[in-house]
């Protein structure tokens, strides 16, 4: 149901965009639409080698490692350990909120799991190289990934400050 | 005087075309490199391992969900790259850096933050977008805001993913401790970049 929403947007906005490169004259919409299909071709193998590939790299970093490096460590170790737990958590957003709720069923302090929420977020390794890269320039992707190092700190650092959740 | 006119205007359809037509206008597409062959060695031994722990039959499986997931990505891949070509062509190249580009300030950064905020769609369309933004005159700092903005306080993650999960008191307290975070991030990579490349100061 909310994959048909996405979709339904997804194209909307496509078509809506679409239109407004019409307006400007039929071969503006058909240059840019020839760009984004080759765009398209081009990353397809990139994409597949990751969304294909992806899998076997989830299946050899089981889940209960990850979950072990969100243990009951507290204090500013336990955001560190959480923030390189969350870098190295494979899969999508299901694995990593799975391993972010285990971890607070099983008492892990709440800025650990923002930390961890947070860094998976902004720099799971393997969100970063299979999506990322292929639509990106490279140099931006690192330099993105190394301006974020700081904020899963800093908000682990605002949890505890105001207490929340 | 008769002569200068076609003259004159000889060239200007033969530029056009090359504009158009040129498989890289504005962006450049990347030869095989150095980030997908690691991948590929990494995915090669992840695969190696899987078969000496569950044999074929563990590689046959994760390959039968994985093709099936990949099916269903790729029209939304389609989506997004023709989203980033269209952005590309529309947004006037002049309004986007003034707005977003290197001297757009704080309003830069928060525009950046507020189109990842409302952007529908996953990484199929956030990555394009923030490329197309790229290529048209944002700058780092603001494509960052943009991009940030989206994994942390874009609705789509949260709605489809943490709220079920996660509950709704940490993933509301989640999304309100992450608010500043894509301006910071914004802020701090305009003031890194600047040291890393005086060059393409304002």
């Amino acid at each position: 149901m909310s994959a048909l929403i996405i979709d339904i947007i997804l194209w909307g906005s496509v078509a809506a965009l679409g239109f407004l490169a019409w307006q400007r004259g039929r071969t503006v919409l058909v240059s840019s639409a020839r760009e984004g299909t080759m765009d398209f071709i081009h990353i397809v193998p990139r994409i597949a080698l990751g969304v294909i590939g992806s899998g076997y790299i989830a299946a050899i970093i089981p889940q209960q490692v990850i979950t072990g490096w969100l243990g009951p460590n507290s204090g500013w170790s336990g955001v560190l350990a959480a923030v390189l737990a969350g870098a190295a958590t494979p899969g999508g957003p299901v694995v990593g909120f799975s391993i972010g709720a285990v971890a607070l069923k099983s008492g892990g302090g709440a800025p650990q799991v923002i930390a961890y929420v947070v860094a998976w977020a902004l720099f799971a390794f393997q969100r970063l190289i299979l999506w990322e890269i292929p639509f990106m320039p490279a140099r931006f992707v690192w330099f993105r990934a190394a301006v974020s190092l700081p904020f899963p700190f800093v908000a682990a650092a605002i949890a505890m400050a105001i207490g929340r959740p | 005087m008769s002569l200068s006119d076609p003259l004159s205007k000889d060239p200007a359809p033969g530029l056009d075309e090359a504009a158009d037509s040129g498989p890289n206008r504005g962006r450049k597409r990347k030869p095989i490199d150095l980030a997908t062959i690691s991948i590929a060695v990494l995915v090669v031994i992840s695969a190696a391992l899987v078969y000496r722990r569950d044999g074929a039959e563990g590689i046959w499986e994760i390959l039968r969900h994985d093709l099936t997931l990949f099916s269903g990505i790729l029209p939304r891949v389609l989506a997004g790259c023709l989203l980033g070509a269209f952005i590309a062509e529309i947004l006037p190249h002049e309004k986007v850096s003034r707005s977003l580009g290197p001297s757009s300030g704080l309003k830069g950064l928060l525009i950046g933050t507020a189109f990842g905020a409302i952007l529908p769609g996953g990484p199929f369309t956030a990555y394009p977008v923030a490329s197309a933004l790229l290529t048209v005159g944002a700058d780092f700092g603001a494509t960052i805001a943009m991009v940030v903005s989206w994994t942390l306080i874009g609705y789509g993650r949260a709605v489809a993913w943490e709220l079920p999960i996660m509950g709704t008191d940490f993933t509301l307290w989640r999304i309100v401790i992450s608010l500043p975070l894509p301006i910071l991030a914004g802020a701090l990579g305009r003031f890194v970049y600047l040291r890393i490349y005086p060059k393409d100061a304002p």
